[in-house]
């Protein structure tokens, strides 16, 4: 990177530096927390605990008596606020298990919002909040998502919805195989637990009519439109800005109640009203992900293609329905198939609540759990056929012939349509960069010497980039410097960088010249924000194309001034001049913009300004693939579990910024390795939530994590997009849980002995001392 | 419940008259009373790191102590560690090794390897490890923070 700095910098597949950092290691961030303004008030949530129970009372008057107090409100208070509706629309079947910004009737889990305090500052908000005395009267508890579902308000059963995928006659195949393999395995409750805790300011301009919440993040265009609908506002009168975000991961920016109450308390309360969460609530009440039971089974034939697959899986949503609707249902059954054929397939999952925290989206949601239960299948597959692990799985791999593969099945609205890619070619190259074979002897020889070692592979494939669509606009003033406004988000992930360097590959500037917009709703009318690996694909196009379309501009006012063609000229450096004499007359691109001010009389019947707003719109997703392999060692009197060796082989069709994809890819491997060696949401048969703070809900520290080998692959551009692009944000969690429990399996002989993540410590001595080991 | 006390917090190099109640904690008295927003919060119990400073030229973290007990001490907090438009060795090496995502944690990880090669300018990578690993990353998988660390460690070395 520092020998890059004398020449012009940050196109298209360089590793540059990023332009978020500067701000980052000086202090002068502006997280939400950081933010304050004059005259606002600090609120403080107070939250049930009992995981489920009819409100009978509850008593505010100790809380607004102590001095500094302004407010407190109850479901009362607010009682024409709407519960908290879905991102993408309204749902009538499932709008009856939303859950209102505070806890109308009943509670229905430790954490909900019960009443919020509004104090002059935080001390004393969080001192008032102690008081507030509720009186609940407790109801039956649902922990587990497979027992029998209870009744949900006298009007439904806690099995809010069943979703069903698949395409064959699941019947036939299998009273017709050969053999039939059924595995039954759980992945655990956990989540992203980004190192900043939430945070809103709402913030009522009365002079304008204008309502503002800062702290968004991910998807503030959607938040807005969610915010506009519940409160009956018009887009031109909420505005969302996002600052600097501590992480994101799935979770961080969806529209929380915090949020909505920060808006509402703001506009009632007439001064701005700022909410920052803390670790025990983070653990209780930010969205949780994960918790499904599959008991899947696979039909095989007698050369061990694997003919047909059913499962049938239990998802644990928790308390209620947040803004994504059924959406993990939906990816889990989806994308369950992965990168192999299966001819006949179907996926029954019976999405049901409980008393726990509700849960949603968290980095590779749906591909995280269906690549676990499915690389734990063909692992089983392999046992029962009597074959070796990755000979099952080439058996069964789509060939790069029958690509594009599509599949009946839908991922959030998109038919499945699998990217050209060649799996098996790249499995080859992986498994001859990591020396597979010679592996598997020193693993031979050294388990035979008494260790515990073993290797393990898991496969997958992600998606990426869901359209349909999104827009982008860029602006160059007359000193030549450029500004690209996106509704897209930066969550730590170097959005401004990525999206810079795609606008300095057109306009032939340095990236370090461009300033990039994001998370602005009154910059720009729609954006996706960022989520599902999806900022770089479609946002990233768009910017592209407006690029191109600004470049075009250019170019053809500048060849109106030197008197030659526009395809006689090039940009170089900020600079037009002619491809052929570069010495020769020129104009910089700060010239040119001021040549098409409203006033210039060069500008002729151009539009003006040197501008451009152009759009991107795809039909499918892209779906990017690659493999894990892990090498881990147990210590059979601990049952801890040493990472010794990862490899991550990914295909990214093409790179923008290696480094970055790098930083993605060990950075979800990460939290992979967390997920399925450590982290896990516990809960009492009680309801009890055991994992609220971080000495209960276990992260990994650099001692746990490997630092992986990686093969990042260009061989398979993806049709869907120009700039042949596909997402990096999931590949690095995506593959972690099936590739270490199949190594542990591996290490310890005994096949099939991970069923379960995490594989916590106790879970492993529990299966070691089951085998007598 | 407001006892306050008048206590001067010396934060890189800058006095701060201020008025604190005893139970205010290190970190939001910096962060709140002093404008010093470069310290963050990550967990508030002592476990994230993300509120490391230094006190007196040790790490502590500014959410397990009071702002009383820092009265007097000399405080060095993420703000002071460039010297003008200078960068501090170790901000160089976060940038040029991509050793920060999202950045929240990185102000905390910066103070906690500035007090350790300090103290140890000839810290083995064994024992940077053991000290790196009592904070918290959830964007890096910190592979690139320890290459950072070590590349700062090699460079001030040279420079000493």
């Amino acid at each position: 990177m520092a020998t890059a700095t004398n020449r012009m910098l940050g196109h298209l597949g360089d590793s540059v530096e990023r332009l978020e950092d500067p701000p980052l290691v000086t202090g002068k961030g502006r997280f939400v927390g950081d933010i304050n303004f004059p005259d606002q008030l600090h609120m403080r949530i107070v939250r049930s605990d009992h995981a489920h129970g009819k409100i009978i009372s509850i008593d505010t008057s100790a809380a607004e008596a102590v001095p500094g107090v302004v407010a407190v409100w109850t479901t009362e208070d607010i009682d024409d606020v709407p519960p908290i509706d879905f991102r993408e629309g309204s749902d009538p079947t499932l709008a009856l298990f939303r859950q209102y910004p505070l806890a109308r009737e009943l509670v229905r889990y430790v954490g909900d919002p019960v009443a919020a305090v509004f104090a002059e500052d935080p001390y004393t908000a969080e001192d008032a909040a102690e008081l507030v005395v509720i009186e609940i009267e407790p109801l039956p508890v649902l922990i587990n998502a497979d027992d029998t579902p209870q009744d949900f308000k006298g009007q439904a059963t806690t099995e809010a919805a069943i979703v069903e995928q698949g395409y064959g006659d699941i019947d036939t195949t299998f009273a017709n195989a050969f053999k039939v393999v059924e595995i039954d395995v759980k992945v655990s409750r956990h989540t992203g637990v980004p190192m900043e805790c939430r945070g809103a300011i709402g913030r009522y301009d009365e002079a304008r009519d204008v309502l503002e919440m800062y702290g968004a993040a991910k998807v503030p265009h959607r938040n807005r439109d969610t915010l506009c609908r519940m409160l009956n506002r018009p887009a031109s009168g909420v505005h969302l800005f996002e600052g600097h975000t501590g992480g994101g991961f799935g979770i961080r920016g969806e529209l929380y109640p915090e949020d909505v109450l920060v808006c509402v308390a703001a506009m009632r309360l007439h001064r701005p009203v700022k909410w920052i969460e803390d670790r025990r609530e983070h653990l209780m009440a930010a969205n949780h992900s994960r918790q499904q039971r599959h008991i899947i089974r696979a039909a095989v034939a007698e050369d061990g293609e694997v003919v047909g697959l059913d499962d049938e899986l239990y998802l644990d949503q928790g308390g209620y329905i947040r803004t994504h609707g059924t959406r993990v249902a939906n990816m889990t059954t989806g994308t369950l198939p992965g990168p192999y054929r299966f001819p006949v397939y179907r996926s029954i999952c019976h999405f049901r609540l409980t008393n726990k925290t509700p849960a949603a989206t968290y980095r590779s949601p749906g591909r995280c759990e269906s690549t676990f239960v499915r690389e734990r299948l063909m692992d089983a597959v392999a046992v029962a056929m009597d074959m070796d692990p990755i000979a099952i799985r080439r058996r069964n791999l789509i060939s790069l012939e029958e690509m594009p593969y599509g599949r009946a099945l839908d991922v959030l609205g998109d038919s499945v349509e699998h990217d050209p890619g060649d799996y098996a070619g790249l499995l080859d190259q992986g498994l001859a960069q990591i020396g597979w074979d010679d592996l598997q002897k020193t693993l031979a020889e050294r388990r035979a010497n008494g260790e515990m070692v073993g290797a393990g592979i898991s496969m997958f494939f992600e998606k990426s980039g869901l359209g349909p669509s999104d827009g982008a606009k860029i602006f160059v003033d007359n000193e030549g410097f450029i500004e690209v406004v996106t509704g897209g988000a930066s969550i730590g992930q170097g959005f401004e960088t990525a999206m810079a360097q795609i606008a300095a590959e057109d306009l032939g500037t340095d990236y370090r010249r461009i300033r990039v917009v994001h998370g602005q709703t009154n910059r720009i009318d729609y954006g996706v924000g960022a989520h599902a690996s999806r900022a770089t694909v479609l946002t990233g196009t768009a910017v592209s194309l407006t690029a191109q379309a600004v470049r075009a501009k250019a170019l053809d006012m500048a060849a109106e001034l030197l008197q030659t063609s526009a395809e006689s000229l090039t940009i170089t450096d900020g600079v037009v001049h002619s491809k052929d004499n570069p010495a020769g007359p020129s104009l910089t691109l700060g010239e040119i913009a001021e040549a098409l001010i409203p006033t210039s009389k060069l500008r002729g019947d151009r539009e003006p300004y040197l501008k451009g707003e152009e759009w991107f719109h795809i039909d499918h997703q892209t779906y990017p693939y690659g493999h894990h392999i892990a090498v881990v060692k147990v210590d059979p009197d601990t049952g801890g579990v040493e990472i010794e060796k990862y490899f991550i082989a990914y295909d990214i069709g093409r790179s923008i910024n290696p480094m970055m994809i790098e930083g993605q890819l060990v950075g979800g491997l990460a939290q992979g390795v967390g997920g399925a060696l450590f982290e896990e949401f516990t809960y009492s048969e009680a309801g009890d939530p055991q994992a609220v703070t971080f000495a209960d809900y276990l992260m990994p520290t650099l001692q746990e994590i490997p630092n992986p080998e990686i093969l990042l692959t260009e061989d398979f551009p993806s049709i869907r997009t120009p700039l042949g692009i596909k997402g990096a944000g999931e590949a690095g969690i995506t593959g972690a849980a099936g590739a270490i429990a199949s190594a542990i399996d591996n290490a310890i002989g005994i096949p099939g002995a991970v069923t379960e993540t995490p594989v916590s410590p106790q879970r492993l001595k529990k299966i070691l001392r089951k085998h007598g080991k | 419940m407001s006892d306050k006390k008048d206590i001067t917090l010396t934060i890189n190099d800058r006095d701060h008259n201020i008025s604190v109640d005893p139970r205010w904690t290190l970190a939001d008295v910096i962060r709140d009373h002093c404008g010093q927003t470069g310290t963050h919060l990550g967990c508030e119990h002592g476990i994230c790191g993300a509120c490391t400073v230094l006190v007196d030229d040790t790490p502590v973290r500014s959410c397990l102590m009071f702002g009383i007990q820092a009265d007097g001490k000399k405080i060095r907090t993420v703000e002071g560690l460039a010297k003008g438009n200078e960068y501090h060795p170790l901000q160089k090496a976060f940038m040029e090794n991509h050793a920060l995502q999202c950045g929240y944690c990185t102000p905390g990880f910066l103070m906690l390897a500035t007090g350790i090669l300090e103290a140890q300018p000839d810290i083995s990578d064994d024992d940077l490890n053991d000290v790196l690993s009592s904070n918290l990353c959830r964007c890096t998988g910190y592979a690139n923070i320890i290459k950072a660390v070590r590349a700062a460690r090699d460079e001030m070395k040279a420079a000493s």
